[in-house]
C-alpha cells in the first residue's frame, strides 16, 4: 500500500527540486487537499466493488486506503496551521469560525478523526458491526463537506469540484445494489 | 549478449550548484519534515536559464517605487499568472498563451472624447518614453510579488484623445477572440475581461500603461502587447491584452463584480481592513518568502493616492 504514500513523496520530491511553482506553500497545500479527496475517493471503492462486479480483494484495503485518506487531511490542515498561517492564532481562529470555505474543511477532518481512530479490529468489536458500520457512513458526509470546501476555495471555474462531486455521487449510487441484496435477505 | 546501458545521462546529475548548495538544504531540513518540503523555499532561484527573454525596450529612466524592495524573478513573474483567457491555473497562461499574437494590435479609444483613435501598438510604444517601474502587485488572493513595469503614465494616452467633460469613468477591455485565448470558450468569467477605473484614478501619476517587464517586450502570459497597472489596486483591476478603451458617463460594470458582486467591489483599492469573505485580507504572502507579511493600505501607495478616496468608508468593501 506503500503507493498511496506515492503523492507525498512526490510533493517532498518537487520541494527539493524547487519545482513547486513560484509560491510552493499554495502548491503544497492545494496538491494536498486533492490526494485527500482522491483517496477519500479510493477508499470508498472496495464496497460496490465487491457488490456490483464480484471483485472482493479490495476489500482487504479499505482500512488502511480509509486511515490514509484521513492522514492526507490531516496533512493538509496541519500544514494550514504551521506552514501557510505559521501558527497564527488569531487569524486561524477567526478563519474557522467565520468563513464557510475554512468551517466546513475543518468539518470534514472532524468527520473523518473518528474512522481513523475507530478502524482497529478492537473498535470494531467494542461497537459491534452494525453500530461501526453506521459510524463509518459519515465518510460520505466527509467526502461531501470536503467537495463544498474545494467549490468554494475556487474563485471562477467549478469543474474540478465537480468532477469530484460526481465521482462520489456516483460511488454512492453504486452501493444501492448491494443495500437491496441486504434488504431482501 | 544485451549490453548494459546506462540510463542516466550527463543532465540527470544533481547541478553543481544545487549540489553544493545541498548543507544548506539538510540544515533547513532540520525542521522537520514540513520543514523540509518549505525548506526548499529558495531553491526555485537556482535553476538556470530563467534568464529574461524577449526584445529589449530603450527605458529612459528607472523609478523604484517598492521602496527598494528586489523584484521577485523574471521566473516567478512570468509563470505564476491569474490570465484565465488561458486557463484558471495560475501555471496555465505560461504554458499557452502561445496563441495570442501581440503583433499587429491595435486599440481603438472612444466614447465621451473629442478625438476617438484607433492606435497601432508601435504608435503606443512612441507616445511617451518609456520607464522602468519597481511596483508592489498586490492580488486579491492574498499574495504580492514586486514588478520592475516598463511603460508610461496612462495619463498621456488619455491627454491625446481629449477627454469630454462627461467622461467620468475609462473602461478597459481585453482582446474578445477565442481563436487567441482558448479560455474564452468556456464560460468561467463575462468576456470580454472588462475593467475600469474612474477619471481621476486613470490620470494618477502611479497609473501606468505597461509594456515591458524587466527591460523587455511584456510576455503574453503578462497582458501582451499592453495593459494596465495600478498599483494600489488588487491586481484583477489591471486588465491584460488590451483591445480596447472607452470613456464613460456612468460606472460601468466590471468582470468579477459581476462575477461575484459580495466579495469584488468597483475600486478593488487593497484595503487590509476590509476581509475577502473566504479569506483575510490583513496579511499577503509576498513569493519567496516564508512568513506573511502585513498588507499596508493602498498596498503602501497611500501617500498618493488616498485623497481619491476622501468621501468613501475605507471599512465598506470597496
Amino acid at each position: 500500500m506503500g503507493a498511496l504514500l506515492l503523492p507525498l513523496a512526490k510533493i517532498g520530491w518537487d520541494a527539493f527540486r524547487g519545482d513547486l511553482g513560484a509560491n510552493p506553500i499554495e502548491a503544497v497545500q492545494n496538491r494536498l487537499g486533492f490526494w485527500t479527496l482522491t483517496i477519500l475517493a479510493l477508499s470508498l471503492v472496495p464496497t460496490p466493488a465487491r457488490d456490483v462486479l464480484g471483485v472482493s480483494w479490495p476489500q482487504r484495503l479499505r482500512r488502511v486506503i480509509g486511515v490514509t485518506a484521513f492522514a492526507y487531511a490531516l496533512l493538509h490542515f496541519l500544514f494550514y496551521v504551521g506552514v501557510d498561517k505559521f501558527f497564527d492564532g488569531r487569524t486561524i481562529a477567526q478563519d474557522l469560525t467565520k468563513r464557510p470555505f475554512l468551517m466546513v474543511g475543518f468539518a470534514a477532518l472532524l468527520c473523518l478523526a473518528p474512522l481513523a481512530i475507530t478502524s482497529t479490529d478492537g473498535w470494531v468489536m467494542r461497537l459491534g458491526y452494525r453500530r461501526w458500520k453506521l459510524l463509518h457512513r459519515l465518510a460520505y458526509l466527509a467526502a461531501a463537506l470536503a467537495v463544498v470546501h474545494f467549490a468554494w476555495r475556487v474563485k471562477a471555474d467549478p469543474t474540478r469540484p465537480l468532477l469530484f462531486a460526481a465521482v462520489f455521487a456516483i460511488l454512492l449510487a453504486s452501493r444501492v445494489p448491494g443495500w437491496i441484496r441486504a434488504a431482501r435477505r | 549478449m544485451a549490453r548494459w546501458k546506462p540510463d542516466l545521462r550527463e543532465a540527470d546529475a544533481t547541478p553543481e550548484a544545487l549540489y553544493l548548495r545541498r548543507r544548506e538544504f539538510l540544515k533547513l531540513g532540520a525542521a522537520g519534515a514540513i520543514g523540509a518540503a518549505v525548506g526548499a523555499l529558495p531553491l526555485p532561484a537556482l535553476a538556470g536559464a530563467d534568464d529574461p527573454t524577449g526584445e529589449v525596450l530603450q527605458v529612459a529612466r528607472k523609478v523604484d517605487m517598492a521602496g527598494g524592495e528586489k523584484p521577485n524573478p523574471w521566473k516567478s513573474v512570468t509563470t505564476y499568472n491569474n490570465f484565465y483567457e488561458f486557463g484558471t491555473d495560475k501555471a496555465d497562461p505560461a504554458q499557452r498563451a502561445g496563441t495570442l499574437r501581440p503583433r499587429p494590435w491595435t486599440v481603438a479609444v472612444d466614447g465621451e472624447v473629442r478625438k476617438p483613435l484607433v492606435l497601432g501598438i508601435e504608435e503606443i510604444l512612441k507616445m511617451a518614453p518609456l520607464e522602468e517601474r519597481i511596483y508592489r502587485f498586490r492580488c486579491v488572493e492574498a499574495w504580492s510579488m514586486v514588478v520592475p513595469w516598463v511603460g508610461f503614465p496612462l495619463a498621456e494616452l488619455v491627454k491625446r484623445v481629449e477627454p469630454t467633460s462627461r467622461a467620468k469613468y475609462v473602461v478597459f477591455q481585453t482582446l474578445l477572440d477565442p481563436e487567441q485565448m482558448p479560455g474564452q470558450r468556456s464560460r468561467v468569467l463575462e468576456w470580454p475581461y472588462t475593467e475600469a477605473l474612474r477619471m481621476d484614478e486613470a490620470v494618477n501619476p502611479l497609473t501606468l500603461v505597461a509594456v515591458g517587464l524587466y527591460g523587455r517586450v511584456l510576455p503574453n502570459q503578462n497582458g501582451a502587447p499592453l495593459r494596465v497597472v495600478i498599483p494600489w489596486k488588487y491586481g484583477f483591476k489591471g486588465a491584460k491584452s488590451i483591445a480596447r478603451m472607452r470613456f464613460l458617463e456612468q460606472q460601468p460594470r466590471t468582470t468579477w463584480a459581476i462575477m461575484a458582486p459580495s466579495e469584488y467591489g468597483f475600486y478593488g483599492n487593497v484595503n487590509p481592513a476590509v476581509d475577502h469573505p473566504r479569506w483575510s485580507q490583513a496579511k499577503e504572502r509576498r513569493l519567496g518568502e516564508f512568513f506573511r507579511r502585513d498588507t499596508l493600505p493602498f498596498n503602501g501607495y497611500g501617500a498618493e493616492v488616498a485623497g481619491l478616496y476622501a468621501g468613501l468608508d475605507p471599512r465598506k468593501l470597496y
